[in-house]
């Protein structure tokens, strides 16, 4: 915006109501009206925000109330607290769903992109979790997942025995990985119908050229499909290291974090909303950021370096 | 083709169907289980096992029951005013900015760009910490309105697709526009709105089904669950006495998500292109 003024002064020789009509007035004018009112929005909500939560990090605070400046103690806290950055470790869980759900999203979307019939009641069966909403998906869960109900009776089909079978959500050594496979079935159709958009970006020709050479399903996918999705592929899997750190939904609206299922996010909330101890909440927020923020740089870098041929 | 590589082919085509029948089934059981629990009675409910079908399909008490207890008719009442209003500014000032990103260029225009982006990597969850304070300061608790403000902001996915939309709309248009005389409002409006409607239909189904499904920040913020529950914020209800009855819940669960069904089933195209539209970008 420092230029644009900047552009205002250089033409001061014509009055301000001449330069308003102007066609270079005009462009200002309709670029300030248009772009006001979101620039306010991600200011309001997402920037000024973010750096009270900076600020709040350094306080002991509740919402309301007094505040007093404790310097560097919330981080010693998040350090040492065996429920705030120990539950990082549950991410661990997460990320091994991230690689079943993107295995399982290749392999779905490569059948699906050759002829199926059906396949677009297939693509829909299979996306239609991702448009259904968290609680709905907490209830749905705690159900399927009860002792004895839908999950357990397949199984009986299959052969089981009920006594057998451990409690889905309480036994502390299966219930992450239950909760995990909820965020999988969630968003393993979204990713195929991601994966299915790439490699329907391909050249129909490239396919028909490899028919009248020869080339089988396998090498198809591996010639075709596979550096077709590569950059995509890449992309998700990193992604979902950083959306594995924040992992929140199931933990929240299946269990509420309780039998050693509270996420690090999970714990957070807890702190910020029903405790209160927001300097804390923040601090572990601000932790949680930085871990991302150099996912991402990685990222970058990883991209510019390794998918440098790639990309042209 | 030897008989082999006949067979061969024939076991690959079974094992194609096979893997898209069970992935299929596994999408499906967990909502088929809670349409079949809901159609039960109580006794029947209690005497038979959850995957035994109903015996009357047509028992719709406990749809009824769940609609009037979760305040259901409220809920959606909220929920469509908020989705209305949400989509309405988010479409004008969203493609107000994509207009401004994609045709001017001037200092700055890559930093807003990354600003945007920057936001949407930052997890919600977390930022809500400190925006409930700000939320507070505005007297944004327990009002719709200040809701609606919240959920108007940063929608990256959305300003992407219009900016490529943009990007195709060739500028010759713009400049024979300039050259008659119109005004840059008039291009806008009048030429280059018209012909995002395509893209205005893509972002508006994802954007709806996302305001429509948001439930962290309508608990957070709608506070009153009498007057200012969303459909989904209405499924609270359930939790507590009555989070055992799950004939009740699973239809309460059902009524939920029955308008995104419905908008999967008209528009799955929109939302296929959209979402790859916005990957590709972001």
């Amino acid at each position: 915006m420092g230029a644009l003024t900047k552009n205002t002064h250089r033409r001061k020789k014509r009055t301000f109501s001449e330069w308003i009509k102007s066609r270079d007035g005009q462009k200002v004018l309709v670029m300030v009206a248009f772009m006001v009112v979101p620039l306010i929005l991600l200011a309001v909500f997402t920037y000024i925000p973010f750096g009270e939560m900076v600020n709040f990090s350094f306080y002991n605070m509740k919402y309301i109330g007094a505040r007093k400046f404790v310097g560097l103690k919330n981080y010693a806290k998040v350090f040492s607290r065996d429920d705030c950055f120990g539950a990082l470790k549950l991410s661990l869980y997460y990320m091994g769903g991230s690689v079943v759900q993107l295995s399982l999203a290749l392999y779905l979307a490569t059948l699906l992109s050759f002829k199926v019939k059906g396949g677009n009641i297939f693509k829909g069966f299979m996306f239609f979790p991702f448009l259904i909403n968290g609680i709905a998906i907490g209830f749905i869960f705690k159900f399927f997942y009860t002792r004895g109900f839908v999950f357990d009776t397949v199984l009986q089909w299959c052969g089981f025995q009920l006594d057998n079978l451990p409690y889905w959500l309480k036994d502390r050594s299966i219930n992450n990985i239950s909760l995990v496979g909820t965020s999988v079935w969630r968003y393993f159709g979204q990713n195929m119908v991601l994966f299915i958009g790439a490699i329907m970006s391909v050249d129909n020709e490239l396919y028909e050229a490899a028919m009248l050479d020869g080339a089988n399903k396998f090498q198809q996918f591996k010639y075709i499909i596979m550096p077709s999705i590569k950059t995509i592929f890449v992309l998700n899997v990193i992604l979902s290291i950083s959306g594995s750190l924040s992992a929140f939904e199931p933990p929240y609206v299946i269990t509420d974090g309780a039998n050693g299922t509270g996420t690090y996010f999970v714990v957070m909330h807890e702190i910020a909303h029903t405790q209160q101890k927001v300097g804390l909440a923040s601090a572990m927020a601000v932790v949680l950021l930085g871990i991302i923020f150099l996912v991402t740089i990685f990222q970058k870098l990883f991209f510019k370096y390794v998918f440098k041929d790639s990309t042209q | 083709m030897t008989i082999f590589e006949k067979a061969g082919k024939y076991i690959l085509i079974f094992l194609k169907y096979l893997s898209l029948l069970f992935f299929s089934f596994v999408a499906l059981l967990p909502v088929v289980s809670c349409v079949i629990t809901a159609f039960k009675s109580d006794v029947e409910y209690q005497n038979t096992n959850v995957m035994t079908l109903p015996e009357n399909w047509l028992n719709f008490d406990n749809f009824i029951n769940a609609f009037n207890k979760a305040g259901m008719a409220r809920a959606f009442m909220n929920s469509l005013i908020i989705l209305v209003c949400v989509l309405l500014f988010s479409t004008i000032i969203g493609t107000q900015l994509a207009y401004v990103l994609n045709r001017f260029k001037f200092p700055g225009n890559t930093l807003i760009r990354n600003l945007f982006l920057f936001a949407s990597m930052l997890p919600g969850v977390a930022m809500q910490i400190s925006v409930y304070e700000i939320m507070y300061k505005l007297h944004f608790i327990n009002s719709l309105p200040g809701y609606i403000v919240m959920m108007c902001g940063t929608d990256v996915i959305a300003i992407y697709i219009y900016i490529q939309f943009f990007e195709n709309i060739d500028i010759s248009l713009d400049e024979s526009a300039i050259v008659d005389g119109a005004s840059y409002f008039t291009i806008f409006y009048r030429i280059l709105f018209p012909l995002l409607k395509p893209a205005i239909v893509t972002a508006c189904i994802l954007k709806g089904v996302g305001t429509y499904n948001e439930y962290y920040c309508a608990n957070l913020y709608l506070q009153d669950k009498n007057k200012l529950a969303t459909v989904a914020t209405s499924l609270y209800t359930f939790v507590g006495p009555l989070g055992s009855k799950y004939n009740l819940i699973c239809a309460g669960v059902i009524i939920s998500l029955l308008p995104a069904l419905v908008v999967f089933i008209t528009c799955q195209k929109q939302i296929y292109s959209g979402l790859t539209a916005g990957a590709v970008k972001g």
